[in-house]
């Protein structure tokens, strides 16, 4: 069964600095638009959910048709955000916080400009692997 | 070509851990830097509001970065939501990360609603450093405002923070206070009045 996950990281100024198609299912084009804008649309949400808790996880704010939307979002209000179907929420935050520790090294660059793209190809490759190891139900592949 | 011996490894800065590496920095290292960051900059401006400008984005850059890494380390991932909150983080924690020592004292002001100070007897950057009587008023005090308004503003806390020499009868150097002026929709929305 293949699976549909899209992942973002959306800046404090509302600009995309990262975006990967992290499903297993095969790429369309129309899918992706899809995808960018029901995230687009959830951003307003995370932004009131993200001033009543101190947590760092936000689990699913918003839903569509069967897609699920979870956030996390970072000291700096840089959100993390997930499309996916319903999958379990501990592999979510696990795989949310180690991003966020790969996030902070890119951040920690003082040649990298806060809100600009995350061009690095490593980054790319690690992400993905985490993806692979976090957002995968065993025993469906 | 032969090669001999084992060729270096590069890892990417992405594969090594976040630790929390040597705790202390050296201060001369660090003064050195500083009085040659200043002297850079001086060389770039005409006047004096400028170099505070340039000293204070400076500061913003390290504020930002600080946020980051000391909620994930210090913090275990909890985020701050109240004014008061980040305003006692700022003022222990990342004093005592980036100075070795909490902040001197945090005042609300007593004019405006708005207004907060941070005092310290001696900024650690402003150690070495002597201003010239034809400055005036500058203070490299600008850097630490700075890195305390990239703290507040990433943390979604838009402020207006200055430095300012307070002097103080009996003491031959004046005390340093970091105002720090919240932004007017701070007023209406988070919690100044929390």
């Amino acid at each position: 069964m293949a699976s549909t996950a899209c992942f973002v990281i959306v800046s404090k100024n509302d600009i995309p600095i990262y975006e990967a198609e992290v499903g297993s299912a095969p790429k369309k084009e129309d899918l992706a638009y899809h995808h960018q804008f029901i995230l687009h649309a959830a951003l307003d949400v995370v932004q009131d959910l993200a001033w009543t808790t101190n947590a760092m996880f936000l689990r699913s704010v918003d839903r569509f048709n069967d897609l699920v939307v979870s956030v996390y979002v970072t000291a700096g209000h840089t959100r993390f955000m997930l499309l996916h179907d319903s999958r379990s929420e501990d592999g979510i935050k696990s795989f949310f916080q180690e991003v966020h520790e790969l996030y902070i090294k890119i951040f920690l660059n003082p040649l990298y400009l806060p809100g600009s793209r995350i061009a690095s190809s490593h980054f790319d490759t690690k992400v993905r692997a985490l993806a692979r190891k976090y957002l995968y139900i065993r025993g469906i592949y | 070509m032969i090669s001999v011996g084992k060729t270096k490894q590069y890892a990417n800065v992405l594969d090594k851990l976040l630790s929390r590496g040597r705790q202390e920095v050296s201060l001369s290292a660090f003064a050195f830097l500083f009085s040659e960051v200043v002297q850079y900059n001086q060389t770039q401006v005409d006047n004096i509001a400028d170099l505070e400008r340039r000293l204070e984005d400076a500061g913003y850059a390290v504020g930002a970065r600080v946020l980051e890494l000391l909620c994930h380390r210090e913090k275990g991932n909890r985020r701050e939501t109240q004014l008061l909150g980040i305003l006692s983080f700022i003022h222990s924690t990342v004093w005592k990360v980036l100075f070795g020592k909490v902040a001197d004292s945090l005042e609300k002001g007593t004019e405006h609603e708005d207004e907060y100070m941070i005092s310290e007897k001696e900024l650690l950057v402003n150690r070495f450093i002597s201003v010239p009587k034809d400055m005036g008023a500058f203070n490299c005090g600008a850097f630490v405002a700075g890195i305390v308004r990239g703290v507040l503003d990433n943390a979604g806390f838009p402020a207006v923070v200055t430095a300012h020499f307070v002097p103080i009868e009996g003491q031959q150097r004046p005390r340093t206070t970091i105002l720090i002026k919240f932004a007017e929709e701070l007023l209406n929305s988070k919690g100044i009045y929390n």
